[in-house]
C-alpha cells in the first residue's frame, strides 16, 4: 500500500487508472470468494426461514394438492396452537427439560472441569473416559439405554433394587408417563456432560494462578477459593454453557423419536417431535411452520439473553 | 506451598483424600462407561438367551458364556449394514470437506479483503448463527421436495446430496475461520501482494498452511454434529441405498422380533470406530470443543 501511494503521488495520471482498476478487480475476486457460501446460506437457510414465515399465515400441504389450492389464513396457526394440547405439553416439557437438565448437568460439567483439572496422577486417563459418551451418536447410543431402562428385567431396576435392599423397584422406566421423562433426562446428561466439562476445563485453564496465590495469602479455603476466585473467574464460560444447554434442550429430539415417541401419553412429546409429526407425518407444512417460527422466538430470545448477560460484565 | 517435613497425621488425611478422589473418579468413570462396556459385551455373547438371562446380572458386564462374531455377521445378513456405513461416511466427508472450502474462502474475503457490502454481510453471517437448523427443517423440506437436479428428476429427495449440500454451509465455521484469520499477521500477505500474487494464491499458500488448528477444529466439530445426524434424513430419505447409519439403526430397532445380541452388534460396529478415533486423536477433540465455547 505504502508503494503505491507514492507511485500515485508521483505520477497521478498513469497509475490512477491501473489502482482503480486493481480495486475492481479485488471487489471481483473478493465477490468470488464469497459467492459458494453465500449462495448456500441463501437457498437452504436464509431462504427456509424466511419462507417460515409465510407459510406459518397459509395451509401449505407437503403435497400439494391441484383441486385444493393453498390458501392464506391469517394468524389461524398461531391462534390454534394453543388450543393444541399435544403443543403445550410439548413446550411445558421443553421448558421442564430445561428447569431440570440446565442446573444438574451444568453443576455436574463444572465438578467433572474442576475434578479433573487437579495435577494428580492418571487424570488425562479420567478426562478422557468422561469425555467418551461425546463422541457417540445420540440415535445408537439411545437404543441401547432403552435396554438399560427394560421394565423388568433391566440393569438399572437391579441396581436400584439392589442399592435399596429390594424397597425400591422395577419400574417401567419408558412406559411410566411419570417416569419416562426422567428416564430420558438422564441418558442426555450422560451424553451431554463431558462436552460442557471440556468447556470449562478450558476456562479453568485461563484464570492467572496469581489469583489463588494471592488468595492463599490471605488464608481463604479451598471453598473460598472456589467461591470467591474460580466461580467469579468463569462467568462467561458459565453463561455460554448454560445458554447453549438450554438451546440444546429445545432442538431435544433424537432420544425422544427413538426411546418413547413422545409417548406415553404425549409425556415426553417435545416442541420438535411435535413440528416434525405435524409437518412431515401428518404433512401440515402451514401449520408445522407456524410452530417452526414460534420455537425460532424462544431460541432467539434465549440467545439474546446471553449477550444481555454477557455485555453488562465488561 | 507445603512444608518439607509433614507430620504423620497430615500425611494419613492427604493421602486418604487423595484415596477418596480416586474413588470417586472412578465412581464417575463406570458411570460414564457402563452403558459402552453392556454394548460391547452383549455384542459378543451369541446366544440370545443367555443375554436375556443376564441382562439384569453383574455378568451382563462379562465376556462369559459362548462368545463368537455371530451377531455381527447376522447385522450384515439382515441389513444393509455396510450400505448404511459407506453412506454415512460419504455425507459426513462430503460436508466437512466441501465446508472446510467453502467457509474457510468466504471468511478470508470477510477478515482480509476490501469489498462493497463487506461489513453488511459479516453481521448476517454473524446473525445466521442464532437460526438453529431445526427451525428451517420443515419448509427447507418443502424447497428440497420440489427442486431439480442434474439427472432429471425433479425432488431432491432419496439422494445422498439432499443430505450433504444444505449443511456445507455454516455460518458458526465461518465465523470461526474470521476470528482465526484475522489474528494472523498481515506482513506475509504484503509482501506477497508486491510480488504481484493472486487472491487465491494467498490464500492458499499462506493462509491456509498457518491455519492448521481452526480447519482441525472446524473439520472436528463439524464431524461430530453430521456424523450422527437423524432428523433430516428421517424426513428426507426412504431409501435404503442412501440411507445413513442412524435412520437404519431406527428401521432395525423396529424389527421384530427384537435380537438385542444384533443390536448390540450394530451398535458396537458404528460407535467403536469413532471411539479409536477419538483415542488416537484426543487432543485435537478436546481442543475443538474448547474453542468451540469461546463464541459470544
Amino acid at each position: 500500500m505504502a508503494i503505491s501511494k507514492s507511485q500515485t503521488a508521483s505520477a497521478k495520471p498513469t497509475t490512477s487508472r491501473p489502482m482503480l482498476s486493481w480495486k475492481r478487480r479485488e471487489q471481483r475476486v473478493a465477490w468470488a470468494f464469497v459467492a459458494p457460501a453465500l449462495l448456500l446460506l441463501l437457498i437452504f437457510l436464509i431462504a427456509p426461514f424466511g419462507l417460515a414465515f409465510y407459510l406459518s399465515l397459509t395451509d401449505q400441504r407437503l403435497v400439494p394438492n391441484p383441486n385444493l389450492p393453498t390458501r392464506f389464513v391469517g394468524l389461524k396457526h398461531y391462534l390454534a396452537m394453543w388450543q393444541d394440547a399435544t403443543f403445550v405439553r410439548a413446550l411445558l416439557n421443553n421448558f421442564l427439560f430445561v428447569a431440570v437438565v440446565v442446573p444438574v448437568q451444568t453443576s455436574f460439567a463444572l465438578f467433572l472441569a474442576v475434578l479433573v483439572n487437579q495435577k494428580i496422577k492418571a487424570i488425562n486417563f479420567f478426562r478422557t473416559i468422561y469425555f467418551i459418551p461425546v463422541v457417540t451418536i445420540m440415535a445408537i447410543v439411545a437404543v441401547v439405554w432403552t435396554f438399560l431402562y427394560n421394565p423388568d428385567q433391566g440393569i438399572i431396576n437391579k441396581f436400584i433394587q439392589t442399592i435399596s435392599f429390594g424397597q425400591l423397584g422395577p419400574y417401567r422406566w419408558l412406559e411410566d408417563p411419570k417416569l419416562a421423562f426422567p428416564a430420558i433426562m438422564l441418558m442426555s446428561i450422560w451424553q451431554g456432560v463431558g462436552f460442557q466439562m471440556v468447556i470449562y476445563l478450558a476456562g479453568l485453564q485461563e484464570i492467572p494462578g496469581e489469583l489463588y496465590e494471592a488468595a492463599q495469602l490471605d488464608g481463604a479455603s479451598a471453598w473460598q477459593q472456589f467461591r470467591f476466585v474460580t466461580l467469579p473467574q468463569l462467568r462467561n464460560t458459565s453463561i455460554f454453557v448454560v445458554i447453549s444447554t438450554t438451546i440444546m434442550a429445545f432442538k431435544l429430539f433424537d432420544q425422544v423419536e427413538i426411546m418413547t415417541k413422545g409417548g406415553p401419553n404425549d409425556a415426553t412429546v417435545t416442541a420438535m417431535l411435535h413440528i416434525v409429526n405435524s409437518g412431515f407425518r401428518t404433512q401440515k407444512v402451514g401449520y408445522a411452520s407456524a410452530l417452526s417460527v414460534v420455537f425460532f422466538i424462544i431460541v432467539l430470545l434465549i440467545s439474546l439473553g446471553q449477550r444481555i448477560f454477557t455485555r453488562s460484565e465488561r | 506451598m507445603q512444608r518439607p517435613a509433614i507430620e504423620p497425621t497430615k500425611r494419613w488425611q492427604k493421602s486418604s483424600r487423595t484415596f477418596g478422589i480416586y474413588l470417586l473418579m472412578t465412581g464417575i468413570a463406570l458411570f460414564t462407561l457402563f452403558p459402552i462396556l453392556f454394548m460391547l459385551v452383549t455384542a459378543i455373547k451369541a446366544d440370545e438367551s443367555q443375554i436375556l438371562r443376564e441382562m439384569s446380572t453383574f455378568a451382563a458386564f462379562l465376556p462369559t458364556g459362548e462368545l463368537s462374531l455371530q451377531n455381527f455377521r447376522d447385522v450384515f445378513e439382515r441389513v444393509p449394514f455396510a450400505q448404511y456405513l459407506i453412506n454415512s461416511v460419504i455425507i459426513a466427508l462430503s460436508i466437512v470437506i466441501c465446508g472446510l472450502f467453502v467457509n474457510s474462502l468466504i471468511a478470508y474475503a470477510l477478515a482480509r479483503m476490501q469489498f462493497r457490502g463487506q461489513k453488511l454481510l459479516l453481521a448476517i453471517v454473524v446473525a445466521l448463527i442464532i437460526i438453529p437448523f431445526q427451525a428451517v427443517a420443515v419448509p427447507l423440506l418443502l424447497i428440497v421436495n420440489q427442486l431439480p437436479w442434474f439427472d432429471g428428476r425433479m425432488t431432491w429427495l432419496d439422494s445422498y446430496h439432499v443430505q450433504i449440500i444444505p449443511f456445507i454451509a455454516d455460518a458458526f465455521s465461518i465465523f470461526l475461520f474470521y476470528q482465526f484469520f484475522l489474528n494472523i499477521p498481515k506482513d506475509i500477505e504484503e509482501a506477497a501482494l508486491v510480488d504481484g500474487a493472486s487472491r487465491f494464491r494467498m490464500y492458499s499458500q499462506i493462509i491456509v498452511p498457518l491455519s492448521r488448528p481452526v480447519f482441525a477444529t472446524v473439520a472436528i466439530l463439524q464431524f461430530l454434529t453430521h456424523w450422527g445426524d437423524f432428523l433430516w434424513p428421517l424426513m428426507v430419505v426412504r431409501d435404503p441405498a442412501v440411507r445413513p447409519l442412524t435412520v437404519g439403526m431406527q428401521a432395525f430397532f423396529g424389527q421384530m422380533p427384537r435380537q438385542w445380541g444384533d443390536i448390540m452388534a450394530f451398535a458396537t460396529m458404528v460407535t467403536l470406530p469413532v471411539l479409536i478415533i477419538f483415542l488416537l486423536f484426543q487432543k485435537w477433540f478436546v481442543q475443538s470443543v474448547a474453542s468451540s465455547g469461546v463464541k459470544g
